[in-house]
């Protein structure tokens, strides 16, 4: 058995160490908003932080996050600044993709709180939503970053 | 009564009203026939609509989730006319049945941006009829007359000023006949209809609820990889069966016909499992098929004799005689849907019943592969449709629920099929690929006398609608072009239909995508060798102020076209009429000394009759917008020894955040029938690129994706 912190819980697994971590939490542990689309970090859907920070959960193999916290979209509260914005700016379509753009976000602006348009297109450059909800993600993230600074987080 | 009356039995009887109904040349499309509700649901005038004691109004919807806001769209209309408090309304998906088939297509299925223009006089009758009966049963009890009676905001109102909820009201209104033909509201008094609201999947999307296709489970069930051929027309040699099965979590190796599925405990089990069968395939039918191979195929054909699609006056007398003709060629890859989740089904075949659950835009389509492969009736099959990642008209392909269901029947317990990412793009229906060849001809005041068209392009309806190929015509191939929105005197259009392996398939906007591209541009061309602006040019071959004149007219105002262009930018401008809607794009774009294009704005005005719901109609037109570009800079699939190269996201680029330019959406307001949105947002979106790009370095791109060292040259 392998212990994985996930969303502040240790889960029980009982998986090959070498199993992206990505197929971990979806069907060892059920979480599935962690989405499958490309398998080779191209698309960002299956993005979780880990300690924080946005990675590509279908590159990363559950041996290599032994002891690292894992936070997937459950993890953040409901009324999360990221969260609440995608809802006001009515962002997602079909919203595969959009767990994982929210968590890169978060990891995001907890480096830029205050981004320019020009760093939100830099830092959202490698993510794929085929539905083409880019203008109101780039409307969202910069809504999340006025509710982060006026909360004071 | 029968009081006892099972849901499944409702939807039986009330879905035979519905069809005999739907019949060409009946008008009325609505259940009048009285319908029983079961015990614990007080009032269900309709297999779409339940009122329930506690206030609760639950809308079932019979069209797939994509994220296209129908499953807001639809309630907003049913709720408008019921008089009902927004606030109490929910959504709910409904298995496949008769009630949910589309009284124009007799299927049920969500394509063609046909979810409301199919069922706007339906869904009003539904909410109307609902509404007479609760202030009937309102007024029954006051004892005075239905008239006196108002309802607002989820209760019939007195008019001393008391009232009665819908949930109050429910049970008794549940035992009154449906009237058969409501009064529906004037477009002045809608409430609901053409305001904003939440979506209402959005907050479940938003907080990782939704549970699409691909992420759902059930006791018991598999998993399963399918390995396919590589090549078209390939069988497998040999695999190593013992290698797949020493895979921990390895359950089954099943071959079925020309491919072979791993199951497993778990996803990556199946995948891993399946890439340890180390598949020895055969060459394959068409084993010196590639990129050249096909474009040369195309280019032949276009020389081949043509089957005549439409033709009206005498193009070659007026070509003759034209004071200027011009002649050229067009050029468009086959591209792929790359929607987000990869295609997927799971199937539980059972003595009695077979169970689907599937992201599906063809749940006709699906109860009948299933039945089919099952020997069970159509009604002993169960289709639930999930939320699908994406889907631009993919979806309805029956080959996951063919795998499914045979291997559930094989196993004897649920099966998940998941394709990979790369079996998406390997087994994808792509857009056609087309080549053209356009010659038309001025009259010596720059009007166009004559346009003469030949579109070389494979057929999707002969695989999918033969019955409507007739003659070699396959009207989607040559959509947009027969029924541009000019009026031309001289008017040919030819096709030739190009056969080869590569299977296509539906794609957001169909024929209109691919022909919108061509006809818009040569217009363009058109335009500037009569001298004449862009706009006005096309506005001069409309009938004046029909809805195409008067969207471009829009669009020009809006776009403030004329007005002086910012400092090394340029504008173009396209406009299409599909799925009875009406739209047009501007693009402002700009080119800098090394070829780097940028596109800074873009402008888009659509006429899509009575606008249910404007927010999902402006995301859907950003979203037109951004696809529209992506297809326009970046999407080709590829090909190689008889199979599909293109493999994957990391050589199929698609347009990202940073080449998202500013997008401006203008609606037209008007009262009429809606028309569709998804697919009418999206033709005009290239050209109108194209164009802008021409303004800027005076040259003319003529190929999809664009090759920007054309412009160096230039």
């Amino acid at each position: 058995m392998i212990v994985l912190n996930v969303n502040g819980i240790n889960r029980q697994v009982d998986e090959d160490p070498d199993t992206p971590l990505l197929w971990v939490l979806r069907d060892n542990l059920g979480i599935t908003s962690v989405k499958y689309t490309c398998g080779i970090a191209e698309c960002g859907m299956c993005t979780v932080l880990i300690d924080g920070e946005a990675q590509r959960s279908c590159v990363v193999n559950l041996k290599d996050v032994l002891g690292n916290k894992i936070t997937t979209i459950e993890g953040l509260p409901d009324n999360h600044p990221v969260k609440l914005a995608w809802i006001e700016k009515q962002v997602p379509q079909c919203g595969y993709c959009q767990p994982g753009i929210m968590l890169q976000t978060v990891d995001f602006l907890s480096r830029k709180p205050n981004p320019t348009e020009e760093q939100i297109n830099g830092a959202m450059d490698n993510v794929i939503c085929r539905c083409g909800t880019h203008p109101r993600i780039k409307k969202a993230i910069q809504m999340a970053a006025e509710m982060t600074a006026r909360q004071g987080r | 009564m029968n009081t006892q009356m099972t849901r499944r039995d409702f939807l039986k009887k009330s879905s035979l009203v519905i069809a005999a109904a739907a019949l060409p040349g009946r008008v009325g499309l609505f259940n009048v026939s009285p319908v029983l509700a079961g015990v614990d649901i007080p009032f269900k005038p309709h297999a779409f609509l339940e009122i329930a004691a506690d206030d609760s109004i639950t809308v079932w919807v019979g069209q797939t989730n994509l994220g296209q806001g129908t499953h807001t769209g639809i309630p907003m209309i049913i709720a408008d006319e019921l008089d009902a408090a927004w606030e109490k309304v929910r959504v709910k998906m409904a298995l496949a049945a008769e009630p949910f088939k589309s009284p124009v297509w007799h299927e049920q299925a969500t394509g063609g941006s046909s979810s409301i223009r199919h069922r706007w006089d339906l869904l009003r009758k539904v909410g109307a009829a609902a509404r007479r009966m609760l202030v009937e049963t309102a007024a029954e009890q006051w004892q005075i007359p239905a008239e006196k009676c108002a309802s607002k905001d989820g209760k019939v109102i007195h008019p001393d000023g008391r009232g009665l909820t819908f949930g109050q009201l429910a049970e008794a209104a549940g035992k009154r006949p449906v009237p058969e033909h409501p009064s529906l509201k004037d477009p002045k008094d809608y409430r609901i209809i053409g305001t904003q609201r939440e979506r209402l999947d959005i907050p479940d999307k938003v907080m990782g609820k939704t549970v699409f296709g691909i992420d759902f489970t059930i006791p018991g069930m598999c998993v399963a990889s399918v390995a396919r051929p590589p090549h078209y027309g390939a069988s497998f040699r040999s695999y190593d069966e013992k290698a797949a099965m020493a895979v921990k979590g390895v359950i089954k190796v099943a071959p079925l016909d020309n491919r072979i599925a791993v199951c497993a405990e778990t996803t990556h089990a199946a995948m891993k499992g399946r890439n340890a069968l180390n598949i020895r395939w055969s060459k394959g039918s068409h084993p010196d098929l590639n990129d050249d191979a096909l474009d040369a195929l195309f280019k032949e054909h276009l020389e081949k004799p043509a089957s005549v699609a439409k033709t009206g006056g005498d193009v070659k007398k007026a070509l003759a005689e034209a004071a200027q003709t011009i002649e050229q060629s067009y050029k468009l890859p086959y591209i792929s849907h790359a929607q987000a989740e990869p295609i997927n089904c799971t199937a539980h075949v059972e003595k009695e019943r077979c169970r689907v659950w599937i992201p599906t835009q063809q749940q006709t389509a699906t109860q009948l592969t299933a039945s089919k492969l099952t020997g069970l009736p159509i009604e002993k099959v169960e289709v639930m449709t999930l939320p699908a990642g994406g889907g631009f008209g993919l979806r309805g392909e029956q080959d996951p629920v063919e795998d499914s269901v045979l291997l559930s029947k094989t196993l004897n317990r649920p099966v998940k099929v998941i394709w990979s990412r790369e079996d998406d793009f390997a087994n994808d229906r792509f857009r056609p690929a087309s080549q053209c060849k356009i010659r038309a001809g001025l009259d010596k005041n720059g009007r166009v006398i004559a346009w003469s068209h030949t579109v070389a392009a494979p057929s999707v309806m002969s695989r999918l609608m033969p019955q409507y190929v007739k003659d070699g015509i396959d009207p989607d191939a040559v959509s947009g072009i027969a029924d541009m929105p000019y009026s031309l005197p001289n008017l040919l259009v030819n096709y030739v239909m190009v056969n080869s392996p590569v299977t296509v398939g539906w794609w957001r906007s169909v024929g209109f995508s691919v022909n919108a591209f061509t006809v818009e541009s040569f217009m363009d061309e058109l335009a500037h060798a009569a001298g004449k602006d862009p706009v006005q040019f096309r506005l001069d071959h409309m009938e004046k102020d029909g809805r195409p004149y008067n969207i471009l007219s829009l669009l020009a105002e809006k776009a403030a076209w004329g007005t002086p262009v910012p400092k090394g930018r340029a504008r173009g401008v396209a406009v299409t009429s599909c799925f009875e809607s009406f739209a047009a794009h501007m693009a402002e774009v700009s080119v800098s000394e090394k070829g780097k294009i940028t596109v800074h704005k873009m402008v888009c005005a659509l006429d899509c009759g009575t606008a249910v719901y404007p927010d999902a109609i402006r995301a859907q037109s950003e979203a037109g917008v951004v696809m529209g570009l992506s297809v326009a800079f970046h999407e080709k699939v590829r090909f190689e020894n008889g199979g599909v190269k293109t493999a994957n996201f990391n050589d199929y680029p698609v347009l990202t955040m940073s080449d998202v330019p500013e997008i401006e959406v203008h609606i037209a307001k008007n009262t009429l029938k809606p028309g569709g949105v998804g697919e009418p947002v999206f033709p005009s979106v290239a050209p109108a690129v194209a164009n802008a790009l021409f303004k800027a370095t005076g040259v003319r791109l003529r190929e999809l994706p664009f090759k920007r060292e054309l412009l160096l040259k230039g």
